[in-house]
């Protein structure tokens, strides 16, 4: 049966959520990857060279610019018919319109998965990752949301063709402004190497040492909810149970102790690095590599170093 | 305007549940309650409201087992006006929290529903958005902001590069996310007058829905245990560390 998959895009590109999502969905069966927008067509293009597509369904509409939730919903509902599993990546767009569109059609949704064991069986984090959940379903169709960093992405070298569909949709919710965290480096949620500061960095200012080390590496850059609340850093860089889930292959924590919601988000990491103070702060007692030491000697060490 | 909020009783944020050794779930049994800290947030905002001449009345409604009605209790105290304990034993799925709350929103016809934007037991992120879905209002998830303009309300939402503001009409749908304001916590003499409020307790037969789960539950089980790694001494150790990760990494 093939796959209903919504495509994840951001100014005018794929996100590198999408290729995660297709290679989760292909173990399903063949693709079909829905992009939604307004002005899609490059993302369209991008969209069929991912392997595991089928085909590429386009629906371009003004009234899908911001991908406001009753749009989609409506849209996918017009589409669902033939498809046995309607499939999102866990993250603005996923997370606001499945629940929505599973209500429409009477189904159970399971959001925030993280294994597929098959056609029904999947694995889903509860209590902030501190269990898992093995959930099977009987339904006759299957919406999910899924965990883009808990599978490898899907590669390149597809030309799968490209269809425009129904794009008709009405909303009356109205966008009126993106305030966006202006960034050069790598996005968060699916970046290979994370660097991320605690509370401890003590001001904006000094929390740029964290986007310096990011920058030496081409990481991108995570924060602790306390380093948010106090304004070191934008909300939309913040790690943990209610912020991003991660799991890069490399987590470098700077003078994060490791309570338990940040811990819930970073449990996917590969390896994980500590910098800390305090030798007995949770975090670098779970670490691969930890250093006890001062953040502000460290961190400049550590960037001049690495930069050799 | 007249406001419901939803309110869910879960294991305190702060306790560090187990996996029961047969895979049934989570230890629940004396283990601490308290009110979903996301649903806290929803329930500030709707009293925030009422505060600025923008609220009549805040009716709060919770689904669960009858002690759920300490959060509702909760939330009386701090300062809704009225209680619905909608009493329900097992597990009551997403879905069916949705119709249930639908029937709700079909007696009190509020102008506007806030909730939590999930639940911090099983972490669902869902009912807010089923329950726009069912009655077909829109919806506004995982505000850090709300402001009253007009007849309808804009919205500042926590989104995945940052915020983006939504106007959207009432009657509508809010899910509160954790910086929308700082709750309260309620002083002795609201406690007090809080048990003189109005709480009706309902079964959940009462509203017609059908409870049987859709999704069957298999097992729940700890996630995989991390083990300490190596102590460094010097940055230089660091340095070398991060440089010998980095060219695994090349070479995958």
């Amino acid at each position: 049966m093939t796959v209903l998959v919504l495509a994840e895009h951001d100014l005018g590109r794929l996100s590198a959520a999408t290729a995660r999502i297709v290679a989760a969905a292909e173990k399903l069966g063949p693709v079909d990857l829905l992009v939604a927008g307004e002005g899609v067509s490059a993302i369209a293009a991008e969209a069929a060279q991912l392997a595991g597509v089928e085909k590429v369904l386009v629906a371009d509409s003004p009234a899908l610019a911001s991908l406001a939730p009753e749009a989609v919903a409506t849209l996918l509902a017009r589409l669902a018919e033939p498809y046995e599993h309607i499939i999102a990546a866990a993250a603005s767009t996923g997370r606001d319109s499945i629940p929505r569109l599973a209500a429409k059609l009477d189904l159970m949704p399971i959001t925030d998965v993280v294994a597929i064991h098959g056609p029904t069986r999947f694995d889903r984090p509860i209590y902030a990752g501190n269990a898992i959940e093995t959930v099977s379903s009987g339904q006759a169709k299957h919406l999910l949301t899924i965990r883009a960093s808990a599978f490898r992405p899907t590669v390149l070298g597809n030309s799968a063709p490209i269809h425009p569909v129904n794009a008709d949709v009405a909303t009356v919710a109205k966008f009126i402004a993106a305030h966006r965290t202006e960034s050069d480096l790598p996005e968060l949620s699916t970046a290979q190497i994370v660097v991320a500061g605690g509370v401890s960095f003590g001001s904006a200012e000094n929390f740029a040492l964290v986007a310096d080390l990011a920058h030496v590496l081409g990481a991108a850059v995570g924060a602790t909810r306390a380093a948010v609340d106090a304004g070191y850093a934008p909300n939309d860089w913040q790690v943990g149970q209610t912020g991003k889930i991660i799991a890069p292959d490399l987590y470098i924590a700077i003078g994060i102790s490791g309570a338990l919601q940040h811990l819930a988000g970073i449990q996917g990491a590969k390896k994980i690095v500590a910098i800390n103070k305090d030798p007995e702060a949770p975090l670098m007692k779970l670490a691969d590599i930890a250093l006890v030491g001062d953040l502000f000697e460290v961190v400049p060490q550590l960037i001049a170093g690495l930069k050799r | 305007m007249k406001i419901l909020v939803a309110v869910k009783r879960v294991v305190d944020h702060a306790v560090r549940v187990r996996v029961r050794p047969d895979g049934s779930g989570v230890e629940t049994e004396n283990v601490r309650m308290s009110m979903n800290p996301f649903d806290k947030h929803a329930v500030e905002a709707a009293v925030q409201l009422a505060e600025a001449g923008h609220a009549t009345e805040i009716v709060v409604v919770s689904i669960g087992q009858k002690q759920s009605n300490d959060v509702i209790l909760t939330a009386l105290a701090m300062g809704a006006h009225r209680g619905l304990l909608i009493e329900a034993d097992g597990r009551v799925e997403t879905l069916a929290v949705a119709k249930l709350l639908e029937a709700v929103v079909a007696e009190e016809k509020p102008d506007l529903v806030l909730l939590g934007k999930q639940a911090v037991d099983d972490d669902s992120n869902q009912v807010g958005q089923m329950l726009a879905g069912l009655l077909d209002w829109p919806q506004a998830t995982f505000a850090s902001e709300i402001k009253v303009l007009g007849q309808g309300l804009e919205v500042t939402r926590e989104v995945d590069y940052g915020r983006a503001t939504v106007a959207v009409p009432l009657p509508a749908i809010v899910t509160a996310d954790l910086r929308l304001n700082t709750p309260r916590n309620a002083a002795l003499p609201m406690v007090m007058k809080a048990r003189s409020k109005p709480l009706a307790v309902r079964p959940a037969a009462d509203f017609g829905v059908d409870l049987t789960p859709r999704l069957k539950l298999e097992k729940v089980s700890p996630p995989p245990e991390r083990t300490a790694g190596r102590r460094l001494a010097t940055t230089a150790e660091l340095v070398a560390a991060i440089n010998s990760e980095l060219a695994e990494l090349e070479a995958l």
